[in-house]
């Protein structure tokens, strides 16, 4: 998939021009219809917390919030992102203060090599907005989505379990 | 994934009007993405029809409730309506995939999920339902996850679906525009077994758009469950699912509905092993005879023979739970 020959300006007579907010802030993006949102934010914006792990929507790796639902970012198209609110691992944070979920991962060192660890937290923002997951047991089949090969599962349900009351329904995002 | 063209009409007819054998409407793009960067589907345009009106969840005349077929998968086992007229349908949907793609999937995009056969997905292997008259690997392959119902000589994948096995044993119509207009198809009539045609995995034309999903009224909101049989607990594709619904009447059988998963090319029936059932008494004795006329006929390929059981005593565990109102988020055991 060539998500790179945009970089250098408009000139591709296949693109689309599309608004979005990105984090917050709108932007104005030309994106050729067959760039998924995972190689946009990656490949053109720079954005490289959102992980490619499977780029088959089986892994959860790319997460993110649109229009606060999650999301797998490596199934959808960018060109489909105009006129919606688009929000990333990169996009979580306020200034320096880390999200709740943030910091309960880092509080439960909920991770091992960390590259599944934006789409958990993405993904679990999304939970805890979704409001539906009252248990452990709820917990852990709603995060389904997110595989960790390293196996920090326990530490993972433990920081979530640990923020859901400060964070559900407010999302974050 | 190949170069395209890209639209988003703002009306039906819009879309119907770019319709054609290579062009594409893309709800949610889970599969079908997937499929494209897998060389599997390789359209020349993609018409995305998120611009359309078909977002609503409204009460039909007859009671029913008439679903858009834009209504995220997430949103349709969620809505309260559905979670307690039609749990069947909550259920089943809340045991498929994963909840982002829950949140994208489109309840028209579902009734399209292509199967997931891996020969159908090896773009470089021959597949009859990928390029026709190619030929089969599964048939004397890996077929562990394959029919054993339905099946034919050119094909023996099944259906991937959870959501349409409730809709099924719900007997949903699906509402269809095209050229001529609208029709409305019953849900048995429009998924099709594979016969000599595998590449048709139902009776959609390339110039139809699926408008909506009716539900009648009837739910069976009290005695239903929805069965899923998987490799791993969450997120896997069912071995074999059972959507089970009764009407009973101190005990006794007054209206059954049975539809399997995983087992054939589209959502099972039986009319003979619903009608089995009715008029007797709710017992695990009866269900066996309605799992042995729903399994009559199953044939088993190298590796799947274990699916013939299993699905007789999931048909039988499911009925049991339906009639004493056991309810599982998901469908799980």
């Amino acid at each position: 998939m060539s998500a790179t020959s945009l970089r250098e300006g408009r000139s591709d007579p296949a693109a689309h021009s599309i608004s979005l907010v990105l984090n917050g802030q709108p932007r104005q993006l030309d994106v050729l219809p067959w760039t998924t949102v995972l190689d946009l934010l990656r490949e053109q914006l720079d954005l490289t917390g959102s992980k490619k792990g499977c780029d088959h929507g089986q892994c959860g790796a790319c997460t993110v919030l649109l229009d606060g639902k999650r999301v797998n970012a490596c199934l959808t198209l960018a060109v489909m992102l105009d006129g919606r609110d688009l929000t990333t691992i990169e996009g979580l944070a306020n200034g320096d203060q880390l999200h709740p979920l943030q910091e309960a991962f880092v509080r439960h060192d909920a991770f091992q090599c960390g590259y599944c660890t934006p789409g958990q937290i993405c993904s679990a923002v999304g939970l805890a907005r979704e409001g539906r997951a009252q248990s452990r047991d709820e917990i852990s089949e709603l995060m389904s989505g997110n595989l960790c090969r390293c196996g920090a599962y326990n530490n993972i349900l433990d920081a979530i379990e640990e923020a859901l009351p400060a964070t559900r329904g407010e999302g974050g995002a | 994934m190949n170069p395209f063209a890209y639209s988003k009409p703002a009306a039906v007819n819009e879309a119907l009007r770019l319709a054609g054998p290579n062009a594409r409407f893309i709800a949610g793009g889970t599969n079908l993405l997937d499929l494209m960067k897998e060389n599997v589907t390789r359209p020349e345009r993609l018409i995305d029809i998120n611009g359309l009106p078909l977002r609503g969840i409204d009460a039909t005349a007859s009671g029913g409730l008439r679903i858009g077929a834009l209504v995220s998968n997430a949103d349709l086992a969620w809505d309260a309506r559905i979670e307690q007229r039609y749990p069947l349908l909550a259920q089943a949907i809340l045991a498929g995939a994963s909840p982002q793609l829950r949140n994208m999937a489109s309840t028209g995009g579902n009734l399209l999920q292509r199967t997931r056969c891996y020969y159908f997905y090896d773009a470089g292997v021959p597949c009859n339902k990928r390029e026709p008259g190619s030929g089969c690997p599964a048939k004397d392959g890996l077929n562990r996850i394959h029919a054993i119902l339905g099946a034919s000589d050119d094909c023996v994948a099944v259906n991937p679906s959870d959501m349409c096995v409730a809709l099924a044993a719900l007997e949903a119509v699906v509402i269809v525009a095209g050229p001529q207009g609208e029709r409305r198809i019953d849900f048995a009539d429009f998924h099709r077994l594979p016969g000599d045609t595998p590449e048709r995995d139902n009776v959609l034309a390339d110039d139809e758009l699926i408008l909506a999903v009716e539900l009648p009224a009837e739910g069976f909101a009290a005695h239903s469950r929805y069965l899923k049989i998987r490799d791993r607990a969450s997120y896997a594709f069912a071995l074999v699912s059972v959507a089970a619904a009764l009407e009973l009447d101190g005990g006794i059988i007054r209206a059954a509905r049975l539809a399997l998963g995983g087992v054939a090319h589209k959502p099972w029936r039986r009319q003979e092993a619903e009608e089995v059932l009715i008029g007797k008494p709710a017992s695990d004795e009866t269900f066996a005879l309605a799992a042995d006329l729903l399994l009559e006929g199953a044939r088993p390929l190298a590796h799947n023979g274990f699916k013939i059981e299993l699905a007789r005593r999931a048909v039988v565990r499911a009925l049991g739970d339906a009639a004493h109102s056991i309810q599982h988020q998901g469908g799980r055991p």
